[in-house]
């Protein structure tokens, strides 16, 4: 029987495997941030070991990392202690750091794939559920706990119990307006946030194809909130064309060899997966959530839905307390909901190409009153490219605020948060209580449907919006 | 890390389905750089909450967590397993667990064992209507109990082979996979050398 895509890759990464135990997989790039290691690093300095393989791991700063006064000291001194302790701990055990005011510093999951160092047929792992991002390439990539980032700093390898495999085929093609966030944010409506569990999920078919990377890592960014240990998709020209030439990618004959194998990694005609869902990417159209988990999501042009219409009684429970939290109440069109802040970042959608869709729409609008957009870059080199395309003028001139790179708002570590009650259309991928802030309320949505919701000053899509005046770029 | 086999102890209900990991502590709470005092961030935004069960005299001092479906789901952070610990906690228990949270649990020597739904509405009526008496989650015999004669409650729960394996013997990750250190370096020679490195 043939192998897909995701056995390819897994059994060409067992170091041992022995009846009862799970496999021990070798991992071939381990990424770092100063929240999920300082514990990791104790632990290696308390049994005297030391980092097996520096040079195939990875340091940055961006969960507690300040957007503004960027040339200041870290303000608050226990965020500060803590990226202190990641320099300390990457000097000690000789792991490269890329740290603020560095070129290459950013979110983990924007400057692995930036710099070229996410390649197919990769095992890639981090202490950080959104690893599923560089799934995107073609590779098996997920977040581990602090204690494994300690035992792969040690042995560069992980002990792994083979999931099963699921294919999600996705099929027909997205509409104009249409993004790959809606995408996922539909699929994981359709299948709940428990229904990845358990699973390495390849994303296949001629929607997924036609997707750019950016977009792709949208969507395999997001596998994690549908509880998949893993997504990811088949590497194509696509995939090739964005790695080639990018500082770690091989070249010359290096190039060609890993190319031949890339291609390799195609799942078998004969594979089997242990469960197949379909969703039809043409029937989407803008999608945004309405409670406290991704899965809590309904189509723009829908209404806050009736807890008392959903059967299973936890869902039910579930979405009563949402409607709480969220100050919502059934049956409310979705474009009626006003929203206070708007938050275009992340690393699910804080790249140069989110960036270039928002600026394009937001030119020769502005800000409503009583609405504030941030938009955050997701690395130093997406920041400093929209300036070189003068992204952040368009921006700035809108009304919106224009920061340094980060996690910032996503999960308001840094002072980039919600205040208490206060709602939030964020191209970022948690709606949980309190994730952006105590008591704040958060609306996940694509980076259209923020800008023109930020515009509006209540959820909305690019339809939505009037015409640009004719006097605007005058 | 110590080892575990059989803990009883005062069980809280926490009657709440997908209680993700940021429930169980938020991020402005996960700025400590040891493995203690994380206690203070456990369900931060429920604890004022007088209604909130551990403010409950009765499961104020539990060492076991009743929870709903889909318990630690979300991010990867193991603070969430070591707020538990410090606060006290041996033991959750569960109808699914978020993936990552139960691999970390399983690092961390917190017992995540999950039980069918079933069960676990069977141990939140038992608690409430014994608030306070012990539940017993036995790792050797797989077996979750609480209670005596008809009311009696006994059921097994799952858990991987080798995560059982690992926490009765109290051993370290690290240390094994050490012990097989011949295979990484023979695994080493072999890789391509078109793979990309950081430095
Ligand atoms: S941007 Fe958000 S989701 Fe992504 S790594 Fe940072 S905190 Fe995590």
């Amino acid at each position: 029987m043939g192998k897909t895509m995701a056995e390819k890759i897994w059994d060409d990464h067992v170091v041992r495997s022995h009846a009862g135990e799970p496999d021990l997989l070798y991992i071939d790039l381990h990424l770092i941030h100063e929240v999920t290691s300082p514990q990791a690093f104790d632990g290696l300095r308390l049994s005297g070991r030391s980092v097996r393989r520096p040079d195939l791991t990875l340091a940055t700063e961006d969960h507690n990392i300040p957007t503004t006064d960027l040339d200041k000291p870290i303000a608050d001194i226990v965020s500060r202690t803590q990226v202190e302790t990641l320099r300390r701990n990457a000097e000690e055990f000789g792991v490269r750091l890329y740290p603020m005011g560095n070129l290459d510093q950013g979110i983990v999951h924007v400057v692995g794939p930036q710099l070229g160092l996410t390649q197919p047929g990769m095992t890639v792992v981090c202490g950080d559920s959104h690893t599923s991002t560089h799934g995107a390439f073609g590779s098996i990539a997920f977040g581990i706990g602090t204690s494994e980032v300690e035992h792969v700093l040690a042995t560069q390898s992980l002990s792994q119990a083979k999931p099963k495999m699921m294919a999600v085929e996705v099929t027909g093609a997205l509409q104009p307006g249409t993004t790959a966030k809606d995408l996922i944010l539909a699929l994981i409506a359709q299948e709940t946030t428990g229904g990845g569990q358990g699973y390495i999920v390849e994303y296949r078919g001629e929607a997924i194809e036609a997707l750019t990377m950016e977009e792709r890592m949208t969507v395999c960014n997001m596998s994690i909130e549908w509880g998949a240990k893993a997504g990811l998709i088949a590497p194509d020209e696509t995939t090739f064309e964005f790695v080639k030439g990018r500082q770690h990618a091989p070249t010359g004959a290096e190039w060609d060899a890993a190319v031949q194998y890339w291609k390799s990694l195609v799942t078998d005609d004969d594979a089997h997966f242990d469960k197949v869902v379909t969703i039809d990417a043409s029937t989407i159209t803008p999608f945004v959530t309405w409670g406290t988990n991704p899965g809590q999501g309904v189509p723009l042009s829908a209404s806050v839905p009736d807890p008392a219409t959903i059967e299973d009684a936890n869902e039910r429970v579930a979405a009563e307390r949402a409607l709480e939290y969220m100050g919502l109440t059934a049956g409310t069109p979705m474009r009626d909901i006003d929203v206070d802040t708007v938050f275009i970042g992340s690393c699910t959608n804080g790249r140069i190409s989110d960036l270039r869709r928002a600026a394009e729409l937001i030119e020769g609008r502005k800000v409503a009153d009583n609405t504030r957009i941030l938009v955050v870059p997701g690395s130093v080199r997406v920041r400093l490219q929209a300036e070189e395309e003068g992204l952040d003028v368009i921006f700035k001139e809108a009304g919106a605020e224009w920061r340094g790179a980060g996690c910032s708002m996503c999960l308001g570590m840094n002072p980039d948060t919600l205040v208490p009650g206060e709602r939030s259309a964020s191209t970022s991928n948690r709606n949980f209580e309190g994730r952006q802030g105590k008591g704040g309320r958060t609306h996940l949505v694509s980076p259209d449907v923020a800008v023109a919701t930020g515009v509006l000053g209540h959820l909305a899509s690019p339809a939505d919006l009037p015409p640009v005046p004719a006097t605007a770029g005058v | 890390m110590e080892k575990i086999t059989t803990h009883s102890g005062v069980a809280a209900p926490l009657k709440r389905s997908n209680v993700d990991t940021d429930q169980i502590i938020p991020a402005v709470y996960l700025k400590r750089v040891t493995r203690s005092g994380f206690e203070d961030g456990l369900f931060a935004a429920w604890r004022n909450d007088p209604e909130f069960v551990l403010n409950q005299d009765a499961y104020r001092d539990a060492t076991i967590l009743i929870a709903g479906p889909d318990f630690g789901t979300g991010s990867s952070r193991e603070h969430a397993v070591w707020a538990l610990q410090n606060y006290g906690f041996k033991a959750v228990i569960s109808s699914r667990f978020g993936d990552i949270f139960r691999g970390n649990s399983g690092k961390s020597g917190l017992l995540a064992a999950e039980v069918d739904e079933k069960v676990v509405q069977a141990l939140w009526d038992f608690v409430e209507a014994n608030p306070g008496a012990p539940v017993t989650v036995d790792l050797e015999s797989r077996t979750v109990s609480a209670g005596e004669g008809v009311d009696r409650i006994e059921d097994s729960f799952s858990i991987d082979d080798y995560t059982r394996w690992r926490l009765l013997e109290g051993l370290d990750d690290v240390a094994i996979t050490l012990s097989h250190e011949d295979d990484i370096t023979a695994y080493e020679a072999k890789r391509p050398s078109f793979k990309p490195a950081t430095i």
